[in-house]
């Protein structure tokens, strides 16, 4: 591409530039709203005089949410899930797509062993027998039924398993030679030139879960049990929104304290935010290498 | 056997590795698969799937009763559709425009903002929605009032619901589709440029005749992968933002299988709705793989 400059090229650039910028503030205005939101009075913000810049700054929203048991007991629920739910599929994850990246002489049963996998996101039971199931194993308000029947992510051990298979065959060879074992090449071989594809997958399965609200809803009986984005669900959506007439809704809106409710949803989005963006050069090389194929 | 116990004393560490995964996928996956038998069934929860009565087809006879079927599937492949296309057209604009930036940085940045929402839960984002679309206080219905405009209630209204959904949606995910996009174009060869412009061709032009050709086996792949959607019209978003008002408008499938299952316990009917969509999502996610093996030789493993 050479970079002679015309005048119509100049003006696309411009244009360009607008647009993009006009699109990236799209993304990022709504949570600076909220953000904004939260810092504000409740007068201003029931008022509707808030837009980017708080009004009237005040930290009592914060203090508001800070101070209320229920939230930080949903927010610490929600980071045990994320640690025991993330480790718990990372382990999972590295050792189900070894074997499924080996070819048939290597596993005989190993086309069987894949669709075995893959079967499970082309058909599934459904809502109530999965409910049912979790159900009858007695997982009901407890945190496996947040963790277990999500543990085996299939996507990303197809993810995976694919990156494996990139890998040099040497490798894999002339560790066999020194000796060592399936397991010992796997730990010591596979595991550390995968790291850019592992950190891409946690980082998902960590959104993921930090993310989930709906087997919280569903699974957990009461509410102390409820991870956090369960807990903002029944507290943000459901009490105001849903159930309730158009205009009630409405009345209620503006009577159910604007800067709380964003408080609540930004210290909720918080630790997205921080986490995202630097994990961003990681997860698109992985991306890209995991579904590029040979 | 002595072939089977050499194949076994070779292989018995893979097949460990794959003992815990698969335990769970049988109980988690393949177990529901056989609850299905309630769809057959008058299922009692005292009973259990064993003792439950069953009725045959009556539950499927029941749904096709149903008056307000017809529109939940509608709206469920009305919606789905829409995002689908939209989710395909917008992603690739933007790549293309993208890719025009010549700033490293520039391009970085604005791929960290546009990539922030796929990152929210449809809990949160429903959250801020709901405050910024609010036909009284709302940010959007200020701005259109200074253009004159009479507020809208876009989440309350038959009328706006679905495309709220559809423009909420492509929001949410269009920043995060264009990487697929800009991985293709990083793959173009330059001196199809090259050769172009010795050809007299301007930007506009080698868009159409380089850069489009160049993704178009890409764009295939993520068209083909897309049709298995067909039935997903997002019960997070629309579970979320949804009301008793606009239930005409936005009823779908998974929404309507969760207050007949959950919320009114009736097991057997919600599962043989959810049955149906579970067959009919199983053929077109195994159509659409079927065409990406055959049009992009696109394999998932």
């Amino acid at each position: 591409m050479t970079n002679y400059r015309t005048w119509g090229r100049t003006v696309f650039a411009g244009c360009n530039y607008a647009f993009l910028l006009l699109i990236s503030l799209l993304c990022l205005m709504p949570i600076v709203h909220i953000l904004a939101m939260s810092f504000s009075s409740g007068a201003a913000a029931a008022a509707g005089q808030v837009a980017l810049w708080p009004v009237d700054f005040t930290t009592a929203a914060y203090d508001n949410v800070f101070g209320k048991p229920e939230y930080l007991r949903a927010f610490w629920v929600s980071v045990q899930r994320v640690a025991l739910g993330t480790s718990l599929s990372m382990v999972l994850m590295i050792i189900t797509a070894y074997p499924l990246s080996k070819d048939h002489r290597q596993l005989r049963l190993r086309t069987f062993y894949a669709w075995l996998f893959v079967f499970t996101i082309l058909f599934s039971g459904g809502l109530i027998p999965s409910y049912l199931t979790v159900k009858s194993l007695g997982m009901i308000d407890t945190m496996w039924a947040l963790v277990l029947p999500t543990a085996i992510p299939v996507f990303n051990i197809i993810l995976l398993l694919n990156f494996y298979r990139n890998l040099p065959k040497e490798l894999e060879e002339s560790a066999r030679i020194d000796g060592a074992g399936h397991f010992r090449t796997l730990w010591q071989i596979y595991v550390p030139l995968s790291l850019p594809a592992l950190a891409t997958t946690g980082l998902f399965t960590m959104v993921g879960h930090w993310n989930s609200w709906f087997d919280g809803m569903l699974y957990m009986n009461h509410t102390e049990n409820y991870p956090l984005q369960t807990f903002l669900q029944t507290v943000i959506i459901k009490l105001d929104f849903r159930f309730i007439k158009a205009e009630n809704a409405e009345l209620l809106l503006k009577l159910s304290d604007r800067t709380s409710r964003a408080a609540q949803i930004f210290v909720a989005a918080f630790p997205i935010l921080i986490v995202y963006p630097f994990l961003q050069r990681f997860f698109i090389k992985g991306i890209v290498m995991g579904s590029v194929k040979e | 056997m002595n072939g089977i116990t050499r194949l076994w004393k070779r292989e018995w560490p893979l097949h460990m590795m794959l003992l815990p995964a698969i335990v769970l996928v049988v109980i988690f996956s393949y177990v529901p698969m056989a609850g299905i038998v309630m769809a057959f069934q008058k299922y009692v929860p005292n009973k259990g799937l064993f003792g439950s009565p069953f009725i045959g087809w009556r539950n499927f006879r029941l749904l096709m009763d149903y008056p307000d079927i017809g529109r939940i599937f509608f709206n469920t492949i009305y919606i789905a559709v829409m995002k689908i296309v939209a989710g395909l057209f917008v992603p690739i604009t933007i790549a293309i425009l993208l890719n025009e930036l010549r700033r490293e940085w520039v391009k970085r940045t604005f791929q960290t903002l546009v990539y922030l929402p796929h990152f929210m839960s449809w809990v949160l984002l429903s959250g801020i929605l709901v405050d910024v679309l609010s036909p009284t206080s709302g940010v959007v219905n200020q701005l259109l009032g200074y253009f004159g405009a009479k507020p809208i209630f876009f989440l309350g209204s038959n009328d706006w619901f679905p495309y709220a959904m559809v423009i909420s949606d492509v929001w949410k995910e269009f920043g995060f589709g264009t990487i697929v996009y800009l991985a293709a174009l990083t793959g173009i060869n330059p001196s199809l440029y090259e050769a172009a412009e010795i050809d007299g061709a301007g930007r506009l032009k080698q868009t159409f005749h380089v850069t489009l050709p160049g993704m178009m086996p890409i764009i295939v792949l993520m068209l083909t992968l897309n049709i298995g959607n067909v039935l997903n019209a997002g019960f997070e978003q629309i579970f979320n933002l949804y009301s008793p008002p606009v239930y005409e408008s936005a009823d779908i499938i998974d929404t309507f299988v969760y207050r007949m299952g959950v919320q009114q316990a009736q097991f057997g009917f919600a599962t043989a709705v959810g049955l149906l969509k579970s067959i009919v999502s199983f053929l077109f996610i195994s159509f659409s793989y079927f065409l990406a093996y055959r049009l992009a030789n696109y394999r998932i493993f």
